[in-house]
């Protein structure tokens, strides 16, 4: 099939930035979106263009280093599935794409496609860890942990940080993010005694980090690549509200 | 010359115990005075610095992500192994020891999987610590599931994500360091250089990946945990920016590569689709427990829909081959009978280059719904990249490079032959022999981190004085120098071809000569091949942009001409091994039926390689293997 391509780029942060037209031409329905652009790309280095910039590294939708936003949708058109894993034949032939980074005040641009997400790291390094030592910590089944928190506590962890939530967010807000890793750790018996000081800690991280806060538009989890549901940042509410008590 | 492992002599079980005892110590008030620096964030590197910031060191982690939490190991499905025995099924640290070593084909050494077996229970009881979601049974207790080349149900798992899990674990046991001031990260920068200073690792010079810019930092040791290197091969299940280029820089400053012909070939992948891939995806071992391996019996069949080839016209090769074993024979074997079949011309799909993976028995027998709730999530996946449902026709697989058992070689302490220079998870070779066994790359990778690196290190530096040698010192700039001079060089080619087809037609040669199966005859034929095909990448490469900004082609090319000098030393192991030994096939040396022969008599050693300057040979330095607590036996599967 053939595509006619509006892609974003930007030659490094200080850069304007501008879309620019490109044509993708016989591509398989079998390749991955990614693979669409290599082969976009080796077409710019033969014409001496210099090929686009973006993300990517494990190609199996677990890494969350890849994503952009395609006709207005992080990760494109599919559902819960991540920019390497949506494959061509999603699209149709002469239709056009037009591909941007992330946008938010919290993720500035490096190049192209590719922005700093930093700013996620920062929010997890304010709280979002038990403070367990290396070392004798105890027989791992001694403490029992039920099978339904167990689970509550995996369908949170599935987060694979990739942005998507902060992209689609029209505050730029990184709750679904930063909720994912409160809620997992809240539930868990692990977690519990932190739990007052981490929920303070990591939304004043994710505001000062300048991500918006949440106003319930409910675009992060239709976003969300892992299908990360809304219901961890009502978890989260309640463990704030909780931490004011205390 | 002969290497010595210094392993500690004496009862096996009592070894590493004794072990840590005789290590000499560092003063907690003078480990501050100590930096480390830690090359990679995976399992092993971010286990390592985490650890290492909590003891008390300085320590400063680079990797080529942006986050520290992308590492490759991530991808790991299916579970961690451990010597629990919550299921009372007959487990023990023995016994992870003893599969550990014979899964290996007996190419490992002893004490090294001792310690693993021995600490593996530790990693467990840390990760629940750290608030990892293993799966769970209705009592609140941890569940267990099987895996291969063991008896035994000794796997923890987290979903189909447990590496995802554990390696999230570890860096926010990381970002936790970070937070505490230990830790400093340094995302989005790639290991250019080791900087050796009289014969000592004393720094390493990096780019950094977003500036361009290079730059150089000191540490009284480095730490290397950068990862494997199948992606010699292009088509690999590794991420797209796995490299041997760490490994390779460290070996060119004298640190020996052991074993490098050893590498792990998945058998369940999905097959190549067209020239577009660029990756291949590993679908879990599981699928095999209720998946039916078979090809056409015919030629002319091979491009029929598979619903209309009749029972009687199929070939089962695998339960055919090994009747006992039948479609769970292991990894190394079911990989290289799929390849059989297709060099039969036999295989099925595009190119020809796949096998059927079928479940219409399973589904007749146990029903969809059961098999659904077995593989749901593996089923998706497969339809995401192939558009085909798997309940309605069999799955297409093939097998794809997966993960390198061979490594920089280290001693018992994890230091490699250059003071000062430790390398931990599958960059190093040390444990997993000529095979690894399934669930048991995320237990090294933690166990090198969590719990050897932390006592190792400090009998390494308790002997060094912290700071001595710091970025000042000329073999830092003569560093940065030589790496600039590189860059420069391949910027300035200027030629035609652009970078990736360099590295397809490199993985091309790798795959068809070193792959599933070697022979003298394809191994010389890539040593002819290789050197000609790293001349034309000298003359002809294109690399577009600026050095001094991002650039994606530049460092996808300083990869490629890494992996187009390793590759040599790949193949001259893999032609001076003459046996065959887990992963490592030699057709010349096989039983008459078709099985891996190994020679104990002559073979019965680490090999490890000496870089000797650009087309030199490299000297080979033996490690003579000793097997005093397992018996030297023949693996057989029939």
């Amino acid at each position: 099939m053939d595509l006619t391509l509006y892609v974003w780029r930007q030659n490094g942060p200080e850069d304007k930035g501008k879309l620019e037209q490109y044509e993708a031409k016989n591509v398989s329905p079998d390749s991955s979106f990614l693979e669409m652009l290599d082969e976009v790309n080796e077409e710019l280095i033969h014409s001496g263009i210099e090929p686009i910039e973006f993300d990517n590294d494990c190609r199996e939708g677990i890494c969350g280093t890849c994503g952009c936003v395609v006709n207005g949708i992080p990760h494109g058109p599919q559902e819960k599935t991540t920019a390497c894993q949506l494959h061509m034949r999603q699209f149709s032939d002469g239709d056009s794409l037009t591909l941007e980074p992330w946008r938010a005040k919290a993720f500035p641009v490096i190049k192209d496609l590719a922005v700093d997400r930093t700013a996620l790291d920062n929010i997890i390094q304010a709280g979002g860890y038990t403070s367990a030592y290396t070392g004798e910590v105890g027989e791992a089944n001694q403490t029992l942990i039920s099978k339904p928190n167990a689970d509550y506590a995996m369908d949170a962890a599935e987060c694979i940080g990739c942005g998507a939530c902060v992209a689609a967010c029209p505050n730029g807000s990184a709750m679904l993010f930063t909720s994912a890793k409160i809620a997992q750790m809240a539930v868990l018996p692990q977690g519990e005694i932190e739990a007052a000081e981490r929920v303070n800690n990591m939304t004043e991280a994710m505001l000062n980090a300048g991500f918006g806060n949440c106003t319930n538009h409910y675009e992060c989890e239709a976003a969300c690549p892992k299908g990360v549901s809304v219901k961890f940042i009502a978890k989260t509410n309640r463990e704030y509200v909780k931490a004011l008590a205390k | 010359m002969i290497l010595d492992g210094k392993c500690p002599t004496g009862p096996i079980e009592k070894s590493w115990d004794k072990h840590r005892f005789d290590m000499k110590l560092v003063n907690p008030a003078n480990k501050r005075k100590f930096k480390v620096l830690v090359v990679g964030t995976g399992l092993a590197g971010g286990a390592a610095a985490a650890t290492l910031g909590e003891l008390g060191y300085k320590v400063e982690a680079f990797c080529y992500q942006d986050s520290a939490r992308r590492a490759h190991s991530i991808a790991a499905q299916g579970g961690i192994n451990a010597a629990k025995n919550y299921h009372n099924d007959g487990d023990s640290v023995y016994r992870l020891f003893y599969d550990t070593i014979k899964g290996g084909d007996f190419r490992a050494r002893e004490a090294d999987v001792w310690r693993l077996a021995q600490v593996s229970n530790n990693i467990i009881d840390q990760c629940v610590a750290q608030g990892v979601p293993f799966a769970r049974e209705y009592s609140g207790l941890l569940a267990n599931r099987s895996f291969g080349g063991a008896q035994v149900s000794r796997t923890f798992y987290a979903r189909g994500q447990t590496g995802q899990q554990l390696l999230l674990g570890a860096y926010q046991a990381l970002s936790r360091q970070v937070k505490a001031g230990t830790v400093t990260l340094r995302p989005r920068t790639e290991m250019l250089d080791l900087v050796v200073v009289d014969g000592v690792a004393k720094g390493i010079t990096v780019r950094n990946l977003v500036t361009g810019e290079l730059e150089s930092y000191w540490g009284d040791a480095v730490v290397l945990a950068t990862g494997g290197y199948v992606n010699v091969f292009y088509l690999s299940t590794n991420a797209m920016g796995c490299s041997v280029t760490a490994a390779w820089k460290a070996s060119k400053k004298g640190a020996y590569m052991a074993n490098p012909c050893y590498t792990q070939i998945h058998p369940t992948c999905i097959p190549q689709s067209g020239d577009h891939q660029s990756k291949l995806t590993l679908m879990s071992e599981s699928l095999r427990n209720d998946g039916r391996c078979w090809v056409p019996k015919r030629k002319e069949d091979c491009d029929k829909p598979a619903g209309e080839i009749a029972e009687e016209d199929r070939d089962y090769y695998l339960e055919r081959k090994y009747p006992s074993f039948g479609n769970l024979a292991p990894r190394d074997i079911a990989s290289r009978a799929a390849k059989e079949q297709c060099d039969d011309e036999r295989g099925v799909g595009p190119g020809k280059r796949g096998v059927y993976l079928d479940y219409q028995s399973a589904i007749d027998r146990v029903g969809e719904d059961t098999i659904r709730e077995r593989y749901g999530n593996l089923f998706d996946m497969y339809e995401k990249i192939t558009d085909e449902n798997a309940y309605k026709q069999p799955m297409r697989i093939y097998p794809a490079p997966h993960y390198s058992m061979g490594g920089l070689w280290v001693d018992y302490n994890c230091m490699s032959n250059v003071p000062g220079l430790f390398v931990l998870g599958e960059a190093n070779f040390s444990v997993h022999g000529a095979n690894r066994l399934g669930a048991s790359a995320l237990m090294q990778g933690l166990a090198d981190g969590y719990f050897v690196i932390p006592y190792t290190i400090g009998n390494y530096l308790a002997t060094v004085k912290p700071g001595e040698i710091t970025t000042e010192h000329a073999e830092f700039a003569k560093s940065r120098e030589e790496v600039q001079g590189r860059i420069d060089k391949l910027m300035n080619v200027n030629g035609k071809r652009s970078v990736s087809s360099f590295a397809r037609a490199l993985g091309k040669i790798m795959w068809e000569n070193v792959g599933m199966a070697r022979s003298e005859e394809s191994l010389k034929e890539a040593l002819q091949e290789i050197p000609k095909l790293r001349e034309e990448f000298w003359q002809n490469v294109k690399v577009t942009g600026e050095k001094g900004q991002r650039n994606g082609q530049l460092e996808d090319a300083g990869r490629v001409a890494d992996f187009l000098e390793f590759a040599e030393v790949m193949t001259t192991d893999a032609l001076h091994r003459n046996e065959s030994c887990g992963g490592h096939f030699r057709t010349e040396y096989q039983t008459d039926d078709g099985e891996a022969m190994r020679d104990d008599e002559n073979f019965c050693y680490v090999a490890a390689w000496e870089y000797k300057g650009e087309g030199k040979a490299p000297e080979l330095h033996k490690e003579p293997l000793k097997f005093e607590n397992v018996k030297l036996a023949i693996r057989s599967y029939k």
